[in-house]
């Protein structure tokens, strides 16, 4: 690795042995992947994945406190994923107690960490921080060094940032530092396609289940999508945003996917074009038949399959303000075909703070709340993850989540269905 | 008896049984349980992993292709050395991940009192091979000798 003077003083020791060890770090990573140079982190924000006050992480907040003790803290503010708790979320004695007392125990700790470190301001806490409420959408060509897989893939695909898919801690060793290593999805070379998918389907694919199949097929490599534009349209307006950060989300968790170019849409698409593509490129053809492969052929893991429902959650990644809105229409009209006043399932739709607040001030609000359905910032992936959740019959239309959890996946308007009128797990 | 090259990530020697999975590690649902209820062994909590499930990972050899899932991978595996339930050593088949190299880095660096050889790009060939309860013997140049 070639380092700048600047670089290589950090490294030998001069401003601290705290600071050598994060840049000792860095360069070691980028070894690994044949970084040949360290490049300056120019995003004005950084997001960090690591929300959660969890108990059995204590290593990981001892070290954020060797991090501050020398004053090495990010030189970037920051936003972080979301918070695991949330008092609105329906949970038993026992789920609270246990969250409470004995997984999240050190979450105020934690959180006067963060805001020691660079945190942007206390409710800064959403996977989805590039939303215009939020304040922390990267530009095109800014460098990152984000870890969240969802926001990672969204920045690089959609906004055109750069960023590999990091690890936690390696996300604030980065903006510590302010140098990530110059590898992967930061070059041209490793953000060419070496996947082109064809979209044959004979209607608009749910966002869920396309990103699921490509995520599963071409794992970390970077795809071309062919034949998207046709449902999409060649504008990133809110719409199409919206469906992309769903998309995204289900390549990067079904599968390790980074990037991903949209032809006539996505910023490098539009540019480069078929350029974009490798050399023998592979192909896979997605039609409606192999959307409903993918479907059925997702484990059911709840030991009673037939289960009454007991939770739904909407939001993993956090829903936008446009989806929150359109959502309030839908179950309004679900609820009165099936001559329902309130949801017959929990329903719980997530969204980032700022994006709640500024729902509130809308007229959906009062009509969603009229219909049961309850707002929150939480974070569905950390509620479930423990063994009294994972017992519980929750579904979600989040292919993350039913990755992550025992949650049942279901699509838009399966789910619409059963929060409206009621259903099995069937 | 057989010897496999590979590329040190965190260098170290060691001798060690091995467990094996040939499909990807998903480090958080596989150390959750050590993480978190104090299972000192480490056993696989993964229930999607029928090779590891159920099995001791504290103190083996493991062996696998890469490491899945969840981008707090790194932590998740920096933590399990910090409290000293992590492998003896982590021998990949393929070239390392990003996750799973952020954690053995983190702990190469940051945990002075611990050691985890971490060996990567040992080819399929290696994985087709060892089998559970072989011994395995990590050298400092990261050749692997298994038998």
């Amino acid at each position: 690795m070639i380092l700048t003077q600047e670089q290589q003083a950090i490294l030998d020791g001069q401003q601290g042995e705290t600071l050598a060890r994060v840049m000792k770090t860095l360069i070691r990573y980028g070894e690994v992947f044949g970084a040949e140079k360290m490049v300056p982190v120019t995003g004005k924000h950084n997001h960090l994945v690591t929300s959660f006050g969890l108990k059995a992480l204590g290593p990981v907040y001892a070290l954020m406190e060797q991090l501050i003790e020398a004053g090495n803290v990010s030189r970037q503010t920051f936003s972080v994923d979301p918070r695991p708790l949330d008092k609105k979320v329906p949970a038993n004695f026992l789920q609270n107690f246990i969250f409470q007392n004995f997984m999240y125990s050190r979450q105020d700790y934690y959180e006067e960490q963060l805001g020691k470190l660079g945190l942007m301001d206390k409710d800064a806490f959403t996977c989805t921080c590039y939303m215009d409420e939020v304040g922390n959408k990267p530009r095109k060509g800014d460098v990152l060094s984000w870890a969240e897989s969802s926001a990672v893939v969204y920045a690089n695909s959609v906004l055109g940032a750069r960023c590999n898919r990091n690890s936690g801690i390696m996300d604030i060793m980065g903006s510590v530092v302010g140098y990530v290593p110059y590898f992967g999805l930061l070059t041209d070379e490793g953000r060419r396609a070496t996947w082109v998918i064809e979209i044959k389907t004979t209607k608009k694919p749910e966002a869920q289940l396309l990103g699921s199949a490509i995520g599963m097929k071409v794992m970390e490599e970077v795809p071309y999508i062919i034949g998207l534009d046709k449902w999409l349209g060649t504008e990133l307006d809110d719409a199409t945003c919206t469906y992309l950060k769903d998309f995204g989300a289900a390549t990067a968790s079904n599968g390790a996917v980074g990037l991903y170019h949209i032809e006539n849409l996505t910023p490098e698409a539009v540019e480069q074009g078929r350029d974009l593509l490798a050399e023998n490129v592979q192909t896979y053809v997605i039609d409606d038949a192999e959307l409903e492969r993918v479907y059925r052929n997702y484990p059911v893991i709840w030991k009673n399959p037939d289960a009454t429902p007991k939770l739904c959650f909407m939001g993993c990644p956090h829903m936008s303000l446009q989806q929150l809105k359109d959502w309030t229409d839908k179950v309004e009209a679900g609820l009165a075909a099936a001559g329902n006043k309130k949801v017959k399932i929990p329903t719980v739709f997530t969204a980032a703070p700022a994006v709640l607040a500024e729902f509130e001030k809308t007229e959906y609000a009062a009509r969603l709340k009229a219909t049961g359905v309850i707002t929150s910032y939480i974070c569905p992936l950390m509620y479930m993850n423990n063994p009294l959740s994972g017992k519980m019959p929750v579904i979600t239309s989040s292919n993350k989540l039913r990755t992550y959890t025992t949650a049942k996946y279901y699509t838009d308007d399966e789910i619409l269905e059963q929060i409206t009128k009621g259903g099995s797990g069937k | 008896m057989r010897e496999f090259q590979g590329r040190v990530i965190a260098a170290g020697k060691v001798t060690a049984e091995a467990v094996v999975s040939h499909e990807g590690l998903n480090t958080l649902a596989s150390f959750q349980k050590a993480l978190q209820f104090g299972d000192k062994t480490a056993t696989c909590g993964d229930q999607n992993n029928p090779d590891l499930y159920g099995k001791q990972m504290a103190g083996k050899a493991l062996c696998l292709p890469q490491t899945i899932g969840s981008t707090t991978g790194g932590l998740v595996l920096y933590c399990a050395c910090s409290m000293n339930r992590q492998p003896a050593c982590m021998l990949f088949s393929k070239p390392i991940d990003s996750l799973a190299a952020a954690g053995a880095i983190l702990a190469d660096v940051w945990l002075d009192n611990v050691t985890m050889p971490v060996i990567d790009n040992l080819g399929e060939e290696f994985l087709d091979y060892v089998k559970d309860g072989m011994t395995i013997t990590v050298s400092e140049t990261g050749l692997v000798t298994v038998e």
